[in-house]
């Protein structure tokens, strides 16, 4: 329902979706983009500013909603899904917007995250992913890649992450999707495909933290290397990336494998993506290779799956009206079956 | 207490009783429950004043015939007011040898046992670790009690023989036929049960003829054995006028919700996590969909109650359940809620503590987790009922205070009153106290979320409204404006607000009343919670036997009521009973400088009246 409630009213401007608060980021931070974005992306999809809802936890990104002019909950860490999933059991109608991190979302609000996503309430998840605490000064969070060298780790870290949009998929999510602070264009196309979806629509956002894990997505993100780490999937295109176009991917049973344009390879064998399809699905999100691994393949960006499933708010809904349709009178309840008068 | 005697017919003598205390023990699968939850039906059918307490075992299934296994109904009936399920019992129906093992010790001397003599064969012997070759029933130990035996197996399955039903659905019917039994020998009429198996059985008529059968024949077994036995007549007790149901105090929470999300026009969103011995709240509420009721059952704890959270912002009427354990992890969040400055209901139904402690016992030692349990300066509103159906009008208290207020409250009940049921006269839905709800609306000046009124409660502006686009959330803000800020004299001035607010509750609820003896005296009994029944009973019986004592009893205990500390200051001395080391002691001491007596019993079992009478006894001297 949020995203078909249309504004009668002159279409908003970003700026109307900007708050008077200061905006408390460090300089250079990659949240500053995605403020951006986001308040870019409001007037588009046409609702009403009061009936949009922006929920946090604890971290850097979770100060968002103050920032946002439209209602705003920042609540406890690692919460936010739980938050989110009472308001949108009650107020189906509204459009509730859930900013979360790494540690946030994946480590202290990790059994939140997972119930959320097989539950599929109507929740748009924007999990900024840094792969460090950014609020508590630099510890290793749960997506830090093994030996990730931290205040907390100044050996390097022992803990393997986790593989967030695996875990997603694993979870049921419905629709999963991946962009970064530095593809302003890219964000906003899957902000839109975000808000558009019926269910929980997770989006994981790469975001620097200039001050505690610079450079962490460079890779992906600078020009020199973007090309040939990146793999933009787009439904029903083939799986293409390289500096001139000239790489794809197609698939040897299960086996995902790089080949050749500019060598011969034919772009009709290529893997074509089909964001419907679970298995393919499944083995995308695990394209998680360290750029530094020999043979490695691309990072994927955009929408690995969509899947359209019935939402928890709708069915508790309906159970609700289903039985509220037979009537409820107060003082039957109250007398019960048996009753005795002195 | 037996007093006129009669010659009846037959083999039996007829006595009038003034109250009864019937304790019904077996295996969790002999029907104990649904036995006593009968008897406790007819009994109060018939005007008696009755109060019940059942008794589970830890385990769901523990192997049947051992002492963990044995599961217990206690009732407590009578031709006067009642108030405990009784100290000790009458009548002790064994169903098993480990029944009786388990229970021997609350049967009051030249009490009755009623055993299933089938219980006592060698294996259940074995099972309830008698030594080999003794058997209690013939050994002369229960010399002293009046001992009456049945082979309730047998007689059932004589009964049955021709039913063409198999062996293990015949002895399904067991209980009733020691129900029927019971009837007899207290005079009942056997219709409520005979109604009650028609509407159980309704699609296996065969089964409804097979227990009516069987319970009549339990009947029956009283008229024509020839052991010599007595019979007891227990008239209708002296009960206000008006219509009755018997309801337990889980129920009766349930009920008190809803009836009051009724009355504000507003929904009701329950968060929450299984947990005994809360989770009959969630069952109960969940059948009551067609009043708008969501009942939502979280992933964990957390979510149970930050989910409830969401839906306070949201305009639903949020609300929360659980036990110690689980409102330990609660915590956080309600710290939150406080900050937020959101209605929001948290009930904990007290189990005995710490960690997993006593999970099916009673305990009142979770008053200090909800009053101090969080960090920070965290005051939240504290009620308590004190019987099973004060549990409905605590459960609608609390939810009036948490939307008129706008704040977290928290609900005390405890296990014995949870579980423990007894008559209730139910408030016509008109008379319910009426409850005001205004979510915000925009008008001419900005928006400000955390302006005030008189209580010092904020706007209820919902997502939803135009123009009320606003953000809240745990860290410290300024008055008013609600903005962040980490001002020092802005955060010790919101501190002592937030304390305010609740302080100022004390104005819109009710004082307390010394409800039994002079309003100054010697000596005054102040209880709190569950302990109300066994300290009512106490002090009436204290009083007849001509001590000067007096007693009032706290329903509000954060905050407390106005004249408190006036009325403790009446009397010489004040006791305080609490199934705790004196939680309730220590905050009268910490507010009032008064010094209480304290009555201290952790043991997961309520306060006998007795107990409380030898400490009165001894205080008066
Ligand atoms: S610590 Fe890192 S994530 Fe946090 S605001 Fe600063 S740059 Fe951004």
């Amino acid at each position: 329902m949020s995203a078909e409630t249309t504004n009668p009213e002159a279409k908003l401007t970003a700026k109307e979706f900007v708050t008077d608060q200061d905006v408390r980021w460090c300089p250079g931070c990659g949240d500053y983009s995605i403020l951006k974005q986001v308040q870019s992306v409001m007037p588009e999809i046409g609702i009403k500013r009061e009936d949009i809802v922006f929920i946090s936890g604890i971290g850097c990104s979770s100060r968002f909603p103050y920032y946002m002019e439209t209602f705003g909950l920042h609540g406890i860490h690692g919460r936010a899904a739980a938050i989110s999933s009472g308001l949108k059991a009650v107020r189906p109608e509204l459009s509730v917007w859930m900013v979360t991190g790494d540690g946030d979302c994946l480590s202290i609000g990790g059994n939140h995250f997972i119930h959320l996503l097989r539950r599929n309430f109507d929740i748009k998840v924007l999990l900024f992913n840094n792969e460090i605490y950014g609020l508590t000064k630099g510890q290793y969070s749960p997506a830090s890649p093994l030996g990730k060298v931290t205040k907390s780790t100044p050996m390097g870290s022992v803990d393997h992450p986790f593989n967030p949009l695996a875990l997603a998929l694993g979870a049921d999510g419905t629709f999963i999707a991946r962009s970064m602070d530095r593809d302003p264009k890219h964000l906003r196309e899957i902000l839109m495909r975000a808000n558009k979806h019926r269910g929980t629509a997770l989006v994981e956002i790469y975001q620097n933290c200039n001050v505690f894990n610079d450079g962490a997505f460079e890779v992906f993100t600078e020009k020199s290397s973007k090309k040939m780490e990146t793999l933009f999937v787009e439904q029903g295109k083939p799986l293409i990336f390289g500096e001139n176009a000239d790489k794809g991917i197609k698939l040897d049973g299960f086996k995902p494998v790089i080949v050749d344009l500019a060598n011969g390879a034919s772009a009709n064998d290529l893997w074509i993506h089909d964001e419907t399809d679970a298995v393919k699905a499944s083995i995308l999100v695990r394209f998680f290779d360290k750029a530094d691994k020999p043979g490695h393949l691309p990072r994927p960006f955009g929408i690995f799956y969509t899947e359209d499933r019935f939402t928890y708010e709708d069915a508790l809904s309906a159970q609700v009206n289903e039985a509220m349709a037979k009537g409820a009178d107060l003082d039957a309840l109250l007398r019960g079956k048996n009753t005795w008068t002195i | 207490m037996e007093t006129i005697e009669k010659k009846s017919a037959k083999n039996a003598e007829v006595k009038d009783a003034q109250s009864v205390v019937i304790l019904f023990a077996g295996d969790s699968g002999d029907g104990i429950q649904l036995t006593g939850s009968q008897f406790t039906n007819t009994a109060a059918l018939l005007g008696n004043d009755i109060s019940t307490f059942p008794n589970f075992p830890a385990e769901i299934r523990a192997p049947q015939g051992t002492l963990a296994g044995v599961s217990g109904f206690q009732l407590h009936f009578g031709s006067v007011n009642v108030y405990t399920a009784g100290d000790v019992c009458d009548v002790l129906v064994v169903m098993n040898a480990a029944a009786l093992k388990a229970n021997l010790k609350s049967l009051k001397k030249a009490g009755t046992i009623i055993a299933n003599s089938d219980g006592f064969d060698p294996k259940n012997l074995d099972l309830a670790k008698y030594p080999k070759g003794v058997n209690p029933l013939t050994d002369g130990s229960l010399e002293g009690y009046r001992v009456i035996t049945m082979d309730v197996t047998k007689l059932t399955r004589l009964c049955l023989a021709d039913s063409g039903m198999g062996t293990k659905d015949i002895d399904r019917s067991k209980n009733m036929f020691v129900l029927g039994f019971i009837y007899w020998m207290y005079n009942r009429d056997l219709n409520f049960t005979i109604e009650f198996l028609k509407e159980q059985f309704k699609k296996k008529p065969e089964l409804i003829d097979a227990n009516t059968k069987v319970l009549k024949a339990g009947y029956s077994f009283g008229d024509t054995t020839e052991t010599p036995m007595t019979r007891y007549n227990v008239k209708s007790a002296p009960m206000e006028k008006g219509t009755y149901r018997n309801i337990m105090g889980n129920q009766a929470a349930a009920l008190g919700l809803i009836a009051a999300a009724n009355k504000s026009g507003l929904k009701i969103f329950y968060g929450t996590y299984p947990i005994t011995p809360a989770s009959d709240i969630l069952h109960e509420l969940s059948k009551y969909k067609n009043f708008g009721v969501k009942t939502f059952q979280a992933e964990d704890e957390i979510a149970g109650i930050t989910s409830a959270i969401g839906a306070s912002f949201g305009g639903a009427l949020g609300i929360t359940a659980s036990s110690g354990p689980g409102i330990a992890l609660k915590g956080e969040a309600i710290g939150l809620a406080v900050m937020l400055e959101l209605p929001l209901v948290i009930i904990n139904v007290q189990r005995g503590g710490p960690s997993t402690g006593l999970p099916t016992k009673t305990e009142q030692a979770d008053l200090f987790q909800a009053l101090y349990g969080r960090n920070g300066e965290c005051p939240a509103v504290v009620v308590a009922a004190n019987s099973p159906s004060d549990c409905f009008t605590m459960a609608y208290e609390a939810c009036r205070i948490a939307v008129e207020h706008m704040i977290p409250v928290f609900l005390l009940t405890d296990g014995y009153i949870a579980n423990g049921s007894e008559p209730w006269r139910f408030p016509n839905a008109a008379d319910l106290k009426p409850i005001k709800v205004e979510f915000a609306k925009a008008g001419a000046e900005k928006f400000l979320p955390y302006k005030r009124d008189e209580k010092l409660s904020r706007p209820w502006a919902i997502p939803g409204t135009k123009g009320l686009e606003h953000r809240i959330g745990g860290i410290e803000k300024q008055n008013e404006t609600g903005n962040i800020s980490y001002d020092p004299e802005n955060h010790e001035f919101m501190v002592k607000l937030r304390q305010e607010k609740v302080d100022r509750i004390a104005n819109y609820i009710p004082e307390v009343k010394v409800e039994q003896g002079k309003e100054k005296g010697k000596l005054l009994v102040l209880g709190w919670g569950s302990t109300y029944g066994s300290i009512k009973t106490a002090v009436r019986d204290s009083l007849a036997a001509g001590i000067d004592v007096s007693q009032a009893h706290v329903k509000y205990m954060n905050p407390l009521p106005k004249n408190l500390g006036a009325i403790l200051k009446n009397f010489d001395k004040v006791l305080i009973p609490e199934m705790n080391m004196g939680q309730f002691a220590t905050v009268v001491r910490d507010r009032f400088m008064i010094d209480a007596i304290r009555l201290n019993k952790v043991q997961g079992m309520p306060f006998t009246a007795e107990e409380i009478i030898s400490k009165i006894k001894e205080l008066a001297k």
